[in-house]
């Protein structure tokens, strides 16, 4: 899912400077289970929001903000406001921006990445989405998201007791490769060396999209 | 196009025990600190390393700063890492390095940019350190570009990389060697070496693996002047020295001199260990030490070329 952390509140307040009536939107969906952007944080903002006393504040909490069937149930409360805070990921304000024309839509979080929940309050990016998945030669670990260097042939010689040069606190992907092959019976697949990617399918070819004519409705 | 060798091929194809040496370029555009650098090694080493931005801090190219050397009559190996530049500058940049004259080039991953004083700067890595190997090599035999479109003026670097004995997984470490070879590096320089036992346990395998007849093995050492030096060795990411030399260097007299003993002891053992063709002597802000190191390691005079 996507993880989300919500901005300083000081930065949330400066953007809101210029409004009275603010439509706090959260999002039922990966911000609310990362615990950043759901309905209960939306709360907890407009709280100490509040605590000014000079805006007039509304939650709202669609399911998704980046699907158009969630929004037409706030149609109202945005008209209401002078602003929405939207605290989904970029996603949702992009598209809560797109829907409401006219109406300035500000993010409340900062969008982190694709990732999974460890421990409580611990999330950690598993994928970048770069389009063209090698996970079935890598043992299942990602050695474009979790090497810091996305290496795709090995190690760098930074790697040491299981742990990345970058920082103690990251695991090297590539120890974890290593032992995930090992238990799988498949080292010699390191052996194999993967050429140099196509990048178009990731974020270097510009923005991408997708298009399935098998799912498209035809128009008669 | 030059098709005349480098010095530096030329040596290990003959057989001699190599010796090179590092020159790290400026924080500027100064070039006299390279030239004084390329002065003092002159004739003591049989060619010179000009670090990448290594570390990541931020200096004059490997391009100029080999350039400079050359000037100055040391071969330089230039240095190019995966972690600045994409295929298109890597690709463009050798072109310009071999039309001015460089012949040697050691290809590397890179230190993350987090080490050095641009932390906040985008990282690359378009292509690892394997993959660019096999880029630069396959250019070169095929005279095409990783593009396929035909390569006008063909370059010949002597191709080496880098290895660390010492970084995990060992396993996987070797592997990834082996296919810095396969890919086509003819020349391997190792991190600087201090534990010479796990070195020569590294270089059983290198010879199990039969990779020492397929790349000349060229083992790092690094000279350090102080206590501060050492520890500082010490943090950079991959090194793994044993705590009695940090104590030898803690307890000296001199700690120039005992730096200058640790590593005549550890040259003396690494050379004679089988399948190691070269030593590569890093003194990078003491370069002015190589010319003694090399004298009392018996290294000097270098041999000269038929």
């Amino acid at each position: 899912m996507i993880i989300a952390s919500q901005k300083p509140l000081d930065e949330i307040r400066d953007t809101l400077k210029a409004y009275d009536k603010v439509l706090i939107a959260a999002c039922g969906t990966c911000v609310t289970v990362c615990l950043s952007g759901g309905e209960k944080e939306a709360l907890e903002l407009k709280a100490l929001l509040g605590l000014e006393g000079d805006k007039a504040y509304r939650v709202v909490t669609p399911e998704r903000q980046c699907d158009s069937e969630f929004l037409e149930a706030f149609d109202e409360d945005v008209k209401w406001a002078d602003v929405v805070l939207s605290l989904a990921c970029g996603v949702g304000v992009q598209y809560m921006a797109e829907r409401y024309e006219g109406k300035p839509v500000i993010p409340g979080l900062n969008t982190s990445f694709m990732g999974t929940n460890r421990d409580a309050g611990y999330w950690t990016e598993m994928c970048q989405g770069c389009g063209n998945c090698v996970l079935e030669k890598t043992g299942g670990i990602c050695p474009v998201a979790r090497c810091s260097k996305s290496h795709f042939n090995g190690p760098c010689g930074g790697s040491a007791n299981g742990v990345c040069e970058v920082d103690p606190s990251i695991e090297c992907a590539w120890q974890l490769i290593y032992d995930r092959l090992k238990s799988l019976n498949q080292l010699d697949r390191l052996y194999d060396t993967i050429p140099p990617r196509d990048w178009r399918t990731s974020r270097d070819g510009g923005p991408r999209k997708i298009r399935r004519p098998d799912v498209a409705i035809e128009e008669v | 196009m030059a098709e005349e060798k480098s010095r530096l091929q030329s040596l290990f194809e003959a057989g001699h025990f190599v010796v090179t040496g590092e020159i790290g370029p400026p924080m500027g555009a100064d070039t006299g600190h390279v030239y004084k650098a390329a002065e003092e090694l002159k004739g003591y080493v049989d060619a010179a390393n000009v670090t990448d931005n290594q570390t990541s801090i931020l200096r004059m190219s490997s391009i100029g700063g080999s350039f400079l050397a050359q000037q100055k009559g040391v071969e330089a190996v230039m240095q190019m890492t995966c972690r600045d530049r994409n295929r298109i500058a890597i690709q463009s940049d050798l072109l310009g390095a071999w039309a001015m004259g460089l012949k040697n080039l050691l290809l590397l991953s890179g230190d993350h940019q987090s080490f050095g004083n641009d932390k906040q700067a985008k990282n690359v890595y378009d292509v690892d350190s394997v993959q660019v190997i096999k880029m630069i090599s396959d250019m070169q035999n095929e005279g095409r570009f990783s593009n396929g479109k035909k390569v006008k003026g063909v370059p010949s670097f002597f191709i080496g990389t880098s290895a660390n004995p010492f970084a995990d997984p060992a396993e996987l470490q070797l592997i990834r060697l082996k296919k810095k070879i396969r890919a086509g590096a003819k020349f391997v320089q190792t991190q600087a070496i201090y534990d010479v036992d796990k070195f020569e346990r590294w270089m059983e395998k290198v010879r199990a693996w039969g990779l020492h007849k397929e790349a000349y093995i060229e083992a790092g050492v690094m000279v350090n002047k102080s206590v501060r030096s050492i520890e500082a060795t010490q943090m950079v990411p991959g090194m793994d020295i044993p705590d009695n030399l940090i104590e030898r260097m803690r307890n000296a007299s001199d700690p120039k001199e005992e730096g200058k003993n640790i590593v005549l002891e550890i040259i003396s053992r690494i050379e004679k260990i089988e399948g190691v063709a070269g030593v590569h002597i890093m003194a990078i802000g003491w370069e002015e030490i190589v010319s003694e190191i090399v004298r009392r390691a018996g290294f000097s005079p270098r041999p000269a070329l038929n």
